[in-house]
C-alpha cells in the first residue's frame, strides 16, 4: 500500500543476506536436504514471505537464521547467514546468545504452548529484558507492563500477573509478540504466528504486527502456508517447494502472474469467498438428519464434595436439518459448539432433545443400541494420523467396522476394502501397509474409506481439511464432492474456514456460544450477511489479493466477551431466530446485548 | 480462597485416609491371636492369671472403645505402654528419628545424583554417555536391596574393615545403609528424570527460550527442570510407600534401630501394642508425604491452584 511495497529491497542495503543456505537433516536413510540452496535479502521495515506446504523447508529456513536448528539431528551444511557484517553461521553458541531476541527475534505458531506454563507473564518478559541489559532490574517490571500496552493487550496490569492458562490464545500471541520486541529488534520472524488462532483473532494479530513494524521499522520474515496471509502482509514473497525456491516476485506480481507451474497450482488450490459455483437445490428431498431442541451441557465440579458447581452449555436449544445429497456447514470460532453437535449426532457425548437419523429417533440409546443407528451415520475427523491405530495395517481398519457390524466376511471383506480404496483414490496394494507409511492427504483418504465402509448416508467431517496443505485440501474436497454426487450422501461439514465452507456447503450455520447466530443457503449467509457476528467473521478472512485495499474490521460492539459456562440453575438466554426470507433466518441483535 | 480451599480438601481426605488405615490395623492385629494367651512364655499359668493379664491391658473392653484410646492416644503422643519394654513414646520416637534419618539421607543423595546425570542423559540423548548412565541406571535396578547390603557389608566391614557392619554408632554407620537405599531410588530417579526431561526438552517454551537468547544452563534449569520435577515429585510421593517397605529389610540386615527393626523385633515378641503403632506411624507417613507432594505440586505448577 505504500510505494516500498512495489520496489521491495531494491535500494537500502539489506539487514539480512542469506546466500546459497543448506540445511541437512539426519535420517537413517543417511543425509537428506531439507533446504537446497536458498538466497534472499531482507531491508528494514519490509515483510518477505516464505510460502509453501509442508515439508517446503521454510521453518528450517528460520530456525537456521536464530541457530536453532535441532542438534544434532539437523545442520547448517553450506552457505551463509549474514546479518549486517556479522557472519552467523560462523557464530560460537555464546556469540549467538547476544543475537537472539536482540538483533532477530521470532514468534512461533503454538501460542498455546509458546510460553512457560509455570512463570508468569511478568516473569517472562522481564527475563529477556534483564538478559539482553535492555534495563536495570528495578525498572523491568515498568518496562514489561510499557510492553504489554505496546501489543494491546487489555488490563495489562492484571495480565502481568497471570499465567499462560489464564489466557485465551490471542492474548497468548500478544504475549509472545511483546516478549519478541522486547530488545526492539531489527528483524523478527514470524512461523505461522496466526495459524492456531480463529479467524477474527488472526485479523487482529497480523493488524498489530503491520502497526508495530511500521512504528519500529522492523524487517519482517513472515514464514506462511496461507496464500492469504501472504497477500495481506508481504511485499515480497519466496515461494518454496521440498526445500527449493521455486519462485521469487514482488507479492503483486506473483498473484497477478506466477511464473513457474508450481506457484499457479499452489494459488488456484486456494479457496476464495465468493467464487464458488451455484449448487442444485435440495429442496424438496427427504430429510435424513433431523434436530430439535438439541442441548449438550457438559458439568463442572469442584468444592470438597466434588459436586457439580458450573455448567458449560455448550449447545443450547440448536434445531436443522440435513436433507439427502446436502451438505450443511457448521461454521464458528474454537469453543462455540460446532465439534460438540457432530459428536452428539453419533452418541459420543450425553445429550438432551431430538435427534433423528434417517427416521429414527436416536434419544436415550445405550452404546449397543447405537450400532445400527451408526451404519448411517459415521465421521471423519480434523487430525488423520491421530485417529487411526498406527500398530494396525489401513486395511483391518477399513475392514472392522463392516466386520463390527457383520456387513461381509473372509474373502468378501478384502474385496470390498480393495473397492473402498479404488473410490477413494488409493491403490489396493496400499492396503497392507500402515499409517505412518501414507502422506496427510492419502490418510485422510483412507479415513474417508473407513468412513465409507458402511454405506452411510450421513457423513459428519469435523474440520476434516484444515490439517491438509491447499493443494491437498482441494483434492480431498473433490473427493468429498464426487462422492457425494455418485452415491447421495449427506454432509455435516464442520469448518472455521469460511472459504472452505464457501466452496462446499449448501446451507450455512453460523455458531456462537453454543448458539445459532445465522442460517440459511449459503449465498444468502456468505454473501449477504446480516448478522454482525457473521460480517465479522467473513471480514475477518485474509483475501488472496494484494491489490485489495484492507477494509476496516466491523466494529465488535454487540458482540461482546462471553463464556458458555452458568452456574447451576442458571441458563444462557436464549436466542430467538427470526425469519427474513426463504430460509435465511438470523438472530435478533438486540438479543445478544440484554 | 480456591488455595486454602484445595489445602482444606487434601487435608481432610488425608485424615479419613489415616482414620481408615488405623482402624484396619487395629483390627486386622486382633486377628492374630490373644496377646495374653501369646505372652504366656512358660507354663503354670491360670485362666484368672490370663484374666488379670488381659484386664491390665484393656483387652476385655470392646473393640471401638480399645481402638478410640488407640487414636486419641496417637494424636495425645500417649501412646501406651508395651508388653515387655515399658512406656512406647521413647521407643517410637528413636526408632522414628532414626528411620528419618536414613530414609532423607538417601533420598537427598539420589536426588543430588540423579537429577544432574538425568539432565546430562536427556540432553545428550543417545550418545555414549547416555547409554552408559541408562546402563548404570539398569544396574541399579537389578540388584535386590538385602542382597546388596550383604555385600557390602562383606567387602567394607568384613574384608576391608573400613566401615561398621551393623547398629548406629556413628556417622559412618550411616553410610552402608543410605548408599544400599540409594542405589535403587538414584536408579529409578534417574529414569524419570530423563524421560520427563526429553519430554520437557521438546516442548515450544524450550525453543522460545532458546530464542530469548538465554544461556542454556538458565533454559535447562529455569524453564525445563521446573516443569520436569512436577513428575518426579508426583512419582517420589508414590514411591513413598515402597520405599518404606525397603528401608524395613535394609534396617534388618544392618541392624539399623528404626522402625523396621521395632516391628520386626515386636512381631517376634508377640508385643502388640508397639506393633500397632509402628504400622501405624509408617502409614501415617506414607499418607503426609503424599499431603505433602499434593502442596509441593501446588506450589509448582499454578495450573493446580485454580481447580
Amino acid at each position: 500500500m505504500t510505494e516500498t511495497r512495489e520496489t521491495g529491497g531494491g535500494g537500502t542495503r539489506p539487514l539480512l543476506t542469506v546466500r546459497d543456505l543448506s540445511v541437512q537433516v539426519a535420517t537413517e536413510a543417511g543425509a537428506k536436504t531439507v533446504l537446497d540452496r536458498l538466497s534472499f535479502d531482507l531491508t528494514g521495515g519490509e515483510t518477505l514471505a516464505l510460502a509453501g506446504e509442508s515439508g517446503s523447508g521454510k521453518s528450517m529456513t528460520a530456525l537456521a537464521i536464530m541457530g536453532l536448528l535441532p542438534k544434532p539431528m539437523a545442520r547448517v551444511s553450506g552457505g551463509a547467514i549474514k546479518l549486517g557484517e556479522t557472519d552467523l553461521t560462523a557464530m560460537d553458541e555464546r556469540g549467538y546468545r547476544k543475537i537472539r531476541s536482540a538483533r532477530v527475534a521470532m514468534i512461533f505458531q503454538e501460542p498455546m504452548t509458546s510460553l512457560n506454563p509455570l512463570m508468569t507473564v511478568e516473569r517472562q518478559l522481564i527475563e529477556v529484558l534483564l538478559e539482553h541489559e535492555v534495563c536495570r532490574r528495578s525498572e523491568a517490571p515498568k518496562q514489561a507492563l510499557r510492553l504489554l500496552k505496546d501489543v494491546r493487550l487489555t488490563e495489562p496490569e492484571r495480565r502481568l500477573k497471570q499465567y499462560p492458562h489464564e489466557l485465551s490464545g490471542g492474548m497468548r500471541q500478544r504475549v509472545m509478540i511483546a516478549i519478541a520486541l522486547a530488545c526492539d529488534p531489527e528483524i523478527l520472524i514470524a512461523d505461522e504466528p496466526t495459524t492456531a488462532l480463529d479467524v477474527t483473532v488472526q485479523a487482529e494479530i497480523l493488524d498489530l504486527i503491520r502497526t508495530l513494524q511500521a512504528e519500529h521499522g522492523t524487517a519482517v520474515l513472515m514464514i506462511t502456508h496461507d496464500m492469504g496471509v501472504v497477500a495481506e502482509m508481504a511485499d515480497r514473497v519466496i515461494v518454496l517447494r521440498h526445500g527449493r525456491q521455486e519462485e521469487a516476485a514482488p507479492v503483486r506480481e506473483l498473484f497477478a502472474a506466477p511464473q513457474t507451474d508450481y506457484a499457479r497450482t499452489l494459488l488456484a488450490a486456494v479457496p476464495r469467498l465468493g467464487s464458488a459455483p451455484a449448487r442444485p437445490q435440495a429442496e424438496a428431498r427427504k430429510k435424513i438428519v433431523e434436530v430439535d431442541d438439541l442441548s449438550v451441557r457438559f458439568d463442572i465440579t469442584g468444592g470438597i464434595l466434588n459436586r457439580t458447581i458450573a455448567r458449560v452449555h455448550a449447545v443450547e436449544n440448536v434445531s436443522f436439518h440435513i436433507r439427502e445429497r446436502e451438505t450443511l456447514a457448521l461454521v464458528g470460532e474454537s469453543g462455540c459448539g460446532k465439534s460438540t453437535i457432530g459428536k452428539a449426532l453419533l452418541g459420543l457425548v450425553p445429550w438432551d432433545g431430538s435427534i433423528r437419523v434417517d427416521g429414527v429417533q436416536t434419544r436415550g440409546r445405550s452404546r449397543a443400541m447405537m450400532h445400527p443407528v451408526l451404519r448411517d451415520i459415521q465421521m471423519v475427523f480434523q487430525d488423520p494420523g491421530a485417529s487411526m491405530d498406527a500398530r494396525m495395517t489401513v486395511g483391518e481398519q477399513v475392514i472392522e467396522p463392516m466386520r463390527v457390524h457383520g456387513l461381509a466376511r473372509g474373502s468378501e471383506l478384502q474385496d470390498r476394502a480393495e473397492w473402498l480404496f479404488k473410490r477413494v483414490g488409493l491403490s489396493p496394494d496400499m492396503l497392507s501397509r500402515y499409517p505412518h507409511e501414507f502422506s496427510g492427504g492419502q490418510r485422510q483418504r483412507v479415513c474417508i474409506a473407513r468412513a465409507l465402509s458402511l454405506s452411510p448416508k450421513v457423513i459428519v467431517a469435523d474440520e476434516s481439511v484444515s490439517a491438509l496443505d491447499v493443494s491437498v485440501q482441494a483434492q480431498v474436497l473433490d473427493l468429498l464432492q464426487e462422492l457425494q454426487e455418485e452415491d447421495g450422501l449427506s454432509y455435516l461439514f464442520i469448518s472455521h474456514d469460511m472459504a472452505v465452507i464457501d466452496r462446499v456447503a449448501d446451507r450455512v450455520m453460523v455458531m456462537r456460544l453454543g448458539q445459532v447466530m445465522e442460517e440459511g443457503p449459503r449465498d444468502a449467509v456468505l454473501r449477504d450477511p446480516q448478522h454482525p457476528y457473521t460480517k465479522r467473521l467473513l471480514a475477518a478472512v485474509p483475501v488472496p489479493d494484494p491489490t485489495r485495499s484492507r477494509p476496516a474490521m466491523p466494529d465488535a460492539a454487540g458482540i461482546e466477551e462471553a463464556s458458555p459456562i452458568f452456574p447451576v440453575g442458571q441458563s444462557p438466554q436464549r436466542i430467538a431466530l427470526h425469519d427474513l426470507r426463504q430460509g435465511h433466518r438470523v438472530a435478533r441483535v438486540a438479543a445478544t446485548t440484554p | 480462597m480456591p488455595i486454602l480451599g484445595y489445602i482444606a480438601k487434601r487435608g481432610l481426605q488425608a485424615i479419613f485416609v489415616v482414620v481408615a488405615v488405623t482402624l484396619f490395623i487395629s483390627f486386622a492385629i486382633r486377628l492374630t491371636g490373644d496377646p495374653a494367651v501369646m505372652m504366656r512364655e512358660s507354663a503354670n499359668v491360670t485362666p484368672e492369671d490370663l484374666e488379670r493379664v488381659r484386664e491390665g491391658l484393656g483387652l476385655n473392653r470392646p473393640f471401638l472403645v480399645q481402638y478410640w484410646d488407640f487414636l486419641s492416644g496417637l494424636v495425645t503422643g500417649d501412646l501406651g505402654a508395651s508388653f515387655f519394654r515399658g512406656p512406647i513414646a521413647p521407643l517410637v520416637s528413636d526408632a522414628l528419628g532414626a528411620t528419618v534419618l536414613l530414609a532423607l539421607t538417601s533420598l537427598v543423595v539420589s536426588l543430588i545424583i540423579s537429577i544432574p546425570l538425568g539432565v546430562y542423559a536427556a540432553r545428550h540423548r543417545g550418545s555414549v554417555s547416555d547409554q552408559i548412565i541408562r546402563l548404570l541406571s539398569l544396574t541399579g535396578l537389578s540388584f535386590p536391596n538385602f542382597w546388596l547390603g550383604i555385600v557390602l557389608i562383606l567387602i567394607f566391614s568384613v574384608s576391608l574393615r573400613w566401615l561398621p557392619a551393623s547398629d548406629f554408632r556413628s556417622p559412618a554407620s550411616l553410610i552402608m545403609p543410605a548408599v544400599t537405599i540409594g542405589v535403587i531410588l538414584t536408579a529409578t530417579n534417574l529414569r524419570i528424570v530423563r524421560t520427563t526431561m526429553l519430554d520437557t526438552l521438546n516442548q515450544q517454551f524450550i525453543m522460545v527460550a532458546r530464542a530469548k537468547g538465554l544461556s542454556e544452563r538458565s533454559v535447562i534449569y529455569k524453564h525445563a527442570l521446573r516443569n520436569s520435577s512436577i513428575a518426579l515429585v508426583t512419582y517420589l510421593g508414590l514411591q513413598f510407600g515402597s520405599l518404606m517397605g525397603g528401608l524395613v529389610v535394609v534396617e534388618l540386615v544392618f541392624n539399623w534401630p528404626g522402625m523396621g527393626t521395632l516391628a520386626v523385633e515386636a512381631i517376634a515378641q508377640r508385643d502388640y501394642p508397639i506393633l500397632q503403632t509402628v504400622i501405624s506411624f509408617l502409614a501415617i507417613m506414607i499418607v503426609a508425604v503424599n499431603l505433602l507432594v499434593d502442596l509441593v505440586y501446588m506450589a509448582l505448577d499454578p495450573r493446580i491452584r485454580l481447580e
